[in-house]
């Protein structure tokens, strides 16, 4: 090949190259995307408070979905009972499951008010039980769940200590932490975590913060909402509306 | 499910007062961690006395000096096993040294813990028993010349440059081994004083508290061990030692006792809304091992005898028997101190509206024998160190 011919081809292959990597390019494109990008999502719940009716149903379809212990020490999400008596002494309590003795409860003349609190983990932006991990065994998610990798936890149990919403327990199988992960294995698949799937009242309303047609959002937008503890800067997810000034 | 732990958390249900979240009915840090950060107190203390010979040359506690390292080693090497044996996984562990988490305070012990091993105590020990272990392996027969060869890694230089460096070699690990105690035991404090969620720990104090009342109880450790030991080899107490420790132990146990009561009027005065459910537990669940033990038997009631000794001039057989009375307080008080600490800060709800109970297993593996082994396995482990590395044999020169 003589130095005319090469700059001839030259002139041929430039052009053509480019062609050819765009195409590449759009086959490359053309690749079917995973059907769940978690960076286009970020994951929050609210309770409205008035709503619930302390039927506990959220909490047994927790148990049932996420293989939490039968006993009443283990709750990845938990339902209190708060009564304000007129002389204002606050007596609260768990909503006990529907397998243990529930008691009647017989509405006193001394009541002032008494409401239900849904709790469970508040999937905090500034988790401590996350900082505290020597491990790197619990993280947040891009998409906002904070989630414990149960084949990693050595069990030392720091986060538990470090969590001031008491919604991390031992898991007496596995010996690892565990806690509510907003039913991470149902939402990615498009489905609620399992306490928003049956309450009857739709006191839980799960969401996606960075959807403008997200229910979470609306609800933002239709109520006064208040975090549990904001002073000790977690930024909780859990948001409620009309929460009560007793609640810890 | 255990049936055991089934069976314990379900007593516990009956004995709780007031509210507290469902999932804390489990007392998660037991017994061997009460256990975890007195063995680590006593090493930091231990060190820093025998600090108190090289760095700021006291002569008088000079006796204690070898001993004191001993003691911190002998403790040192056991404080890691209460926490090892207290994981839900205890073969996972070594994923603090290999993966750890930045973040995490407790990650960061491995690394404190290698630290002050590897680059101070037992760099320290070599230096200052390298001469000694070539003269003996030359005096003595098979096996123990070579145990002490190998020992001091069959170094054979006695030269006076080899031993000028020797000693200059100690200064150094001194002055750098001081700090390095006030990080072991400080960092052990951060542990508990930097988690938020628990008024009862979350305090800036906390690691200066754990660092002095380390003092106090790594001082009243060698005391004791060094009270014991010199009559079992026949020997009289240097009482001009004895003396000496005693006055550095009353001045460790004011600061420590200022520190506390600076602690606890702050909490009063701030009055904040953790300090209902803390008075209560103060006055109920810790009463015994708060007010009673820690502060009247393991404080006030030594410091008063260290008065009365500092007062009357007794004589040494009567200050002898004063002081071990003291020290023995004093070990009782400080490992009240961590009891109610570690214990203490596991028994109110973090709801702030009740309180719950921690019942001991004997025999599990959290349990009060685990724990009693553990705080006497340091002593055996001191005993064959005392055999290997005599702290009172001096060889010829």
């Amino acid at each position: 090949m003589d130095k005319r011919e090469f700059l001839k081809s030259l002139i041929v292959f430039i052009p053509a190259g480019g062609v050819i990597a765009s195409l590449a390019k759009q086959a490359g494109a053309k690749a079917p995307e995973p059907a769940y990008q978690a960076k286009n999502h970020y994951y929050g719940m609210g309770i409205e408070i008035d709503k619930c009716i302390g039927c506990n149903r959220c909490v047994e379809a927790c148990k049932l979905e996420n293989d939490v212990p039968d006993e009443p020490f283990y709750f990845r999400t938990w339902v209190e009972r708060y009564t304000i008596k007129k002389d204002r002494t606050v007596v609260v309590e768990t909503v006990g499951l529907r397998k243990g003795k529930r008691k009647e409860i017989v509405e006193q003349e001394d009541v002032l008010r008494s409401f239900f609190v849904p709790k469970l983990c508040n999937h905090c932006a500034n988790p401590p039980c996350v900082q505290v991990c020597p491990v790197d065994a619990t993280w947040s998610t891009e998409d906002g769940a904070v989630i414990v990798d149960k084949n990693r936890c050595i069990g030392c149990r720091y986060c538990i200590q470090a969590c001031p919403y008491g919604a991390r327990y031992l898991h007496p199988k596995t010996k690892t932490a565990d806690k509510c992960t907003f039913c991470y294995h149902r939402v990615v698949k498009g489905l609620l975590p399992a306490c928003v799937e049956v309450c009857p009242t739709q006191a839980r309303i799960f969401g996606d913060l960075k959807s403008q047609a997200s229910r979470l959002v609306r609800f933002e937008r239709l109520n006064k909402i208040h975090v549990l503890k904001p002073d000790l800067n977690t930024q909780p997810k859990v948001y409620y509306a009309g929460l009560d000034g007793e609640v810890r | 499910m255990n049936e055991d732990l089934r069976e314990r958390l379900g007593e516990m249900l009956e004995q709780v007062t007031g509210f507290i979240y469902p999932n804390e009915i489990e007392i998660h840090w037991s017994i061997l961690i009460v256990v975890y950060p007195y063995l680590t107190g006593l090493v930091a203390g231990a060190f820093i006395l025998a600090s108190l010979v090289k760095v700021f040359n006291v002569e008088e506690v000079r006796p204690t000096y070898r001993l004191s390292l001993l003691t911190a080693l002998a403790f040192l090497l056991i404080a890691p096993l209460p926490l090892q044996l207290h994981l839900g996984h205890p073969l996972r562990s070594y994923e603090i040294f290999l993966t750890p988490n930045l973040t995490s305070a407790m990650a960061m012990f491995g690394f404190v813990y290698a630290w002050y091993l590897m680059g101070v105590l037992v760099l320290e020990l070599w230096f200052e028993y390298r001469r000694d272990l070539i003269v003996w392996s030359r005096e003595e027969g098979f096996p123990m010349s070579l145990v002490h060869r190998a020992l001091s890694l069959f170094s054979a230089d006695t030269s006076d440059a080899a031993l000028a460096f020797d000693r200059k070699a100690i200064q150094l690990i001194t002055v750098i081994g001081i700090p390095s105690a006030f990080l072991l035991h400080g960092y052990v404090g951060f542990i508990f004083g930097s988690v938020k969620a628990n008024p009862w720990w979350g305090s800036v104090l906390m690691p200066i508290v754990f660092l002095m009342s380390a003092i106090v109880s790594g001082i009243a450790l060698v005391m004791f061990l060094y009270m014991v030991l010199t009559p079992l080899r026949g020997e009289p107490i240097d009482m001009r030692c004895l003396d000496k420790l005693a006055s550095y132990l009353f001045y460790a146990v004011i600061v420590d006792f200022s520190l506390e009561a600076l602690d606890f009027i702050h909490r009063l005065y701030q009055s904040e809304e953790s300090i209902h459910i803390l008075g209560t537990l103060i006055a109920s669940k810790l009463f015994m091992s708060l007010l009673v033990i820690q502060i009247f038997l393991g404080m006030l009631l030594p410091v008063g005898i260290m008065i009365a000794v500092r007062l009357f001039s007794l004589t040494a057989e009567l200050r002898k028997l004063f002081y071990f009375t003291a020290i023995i307080l004093i070990q009782l008080g400080i490992f009240a101190t961590r009891w109610n600490v570690v214990i203490g800060g596991q028994l109110f709800s973090k709801s702030f509206r009740g309180l719950t109970t921690y019942k001991m297993e004997v025999a599990g593996i959290e349990g009060l024998i685990t724990a009693l082994v553990l705080l006497a396995l340091p002593f055996g482990v001191l005993l064959v160190l005392l055999k290997v590395l005599p702290p009172w044999r001096k060889a010829a020169a």
